[in-house]
């Protein structure tokens, strides 16, 4: 391949578009769960392990740490859910047929995603 | 043509395909699982085990598991070979590349034997 070939995308001298925030956080929150998919399956076996282990689980979930950890692995959870629906639905031909009604998704991706954030703040809490 | 060797259905249409059957099937665990919750605010440890030690809900759990392995792999696949290339950080990328690629694909598997251990150890 020509290693010299010109380059014209250099996303730092470009104002991205809110799609690309999308899909951008699209990206950050994925790689955020593959890590804490670890948090999720410790707290299953811990769940799991014996009615002891099951209540040590719930009194840590009035730690303030604990909480945090849960509310961002959460959050990520529900922006990656909801931007990934964003595109099942896309798949089904809706909202693919102009570049304003795939701003106008993301846009509705953000708001729905902030608003399942706020919920989960609020049931954390 | 160039394979991509280190992707899991080694075409972009496959990867595709994969990606969203396994998108669909964590789509509906996340809905049970917030819907159980939100049914059961007094969940107790005997009504929590006896779900998860039951067949079908072990079979949903176990497709689930490998459905995220799978979307991990295909996700960070695509991350990886967008950002770690020689272009962008030089030339020892495709090395490093390589190198999180195989810790990232191990990692899926082990969660996948964990989450296996999990299920059928209650």
């Amino acid at each position: 391949m020509d290693k010299k070939r010109p380059v014209n995308l250099d996303l730092g001298t470009i104002k991205l578009p809110i799609t690309s925030y999308v899909s951008i956080l699209h990206r950050v929150s994925g790689v955020i769960m593959f890590f804490t998919l670890a948090v999720f399956l410790w707290m299953l076996d811990t769940s799991l392990a014996s009615e002891q282990s099951f209540n040590d689980l719930a009194a840590m979930f009035a730690n303030p740490i604990c909480q945090f950890i849960i509310w961002g692995s959460l959050a990520a959870l529900a922006y990656h859910a909801v931007a990934g629906i964003r595109h099942m639905i896309m798949d089904f031909g809706v909202g693919e047929d102009s570049f304003a009604s795939g701003r106008n998704s993301a846009w509705a991706a953000m708001i729905v995603a902030a608003l399942v954030i706020a919920l989960i703040t609020w049931w954390i809490l | 043509m160039v394979t991509t060797v280190t992707s899991l259905g080694r075409s972009g249409l496959s990867d595709w395909m994969i990606q969203r059957v396994s998108a669909w099937v964590m789509t509906a665990y996340l809905v049970f699982i917030v819907g159980y919750f939100f049914a059961n605010p007094n969940l107790d440890y005997a009504q929590w085990s006896e779900l998860n030690s039951s067949l079908p809900m072990r079979m949903f759990s176990l497709i689930t598991i490998l459905s995220i392995a799978a979307h991990a792999w295909i996700g960070l696949w695509c991350v990886l070979t967008d950002y770690i290339t020689v272009r962008l950080i030089g030339p020892k990328a495709t090395a490093i590349r390589i190198f999180f690629q195989l810790g990232m694909i191990a990692a899926s598997l082990l969660y996948v034997v964990w989450a296996i251990d999990i299920l059928w150890g209650i």
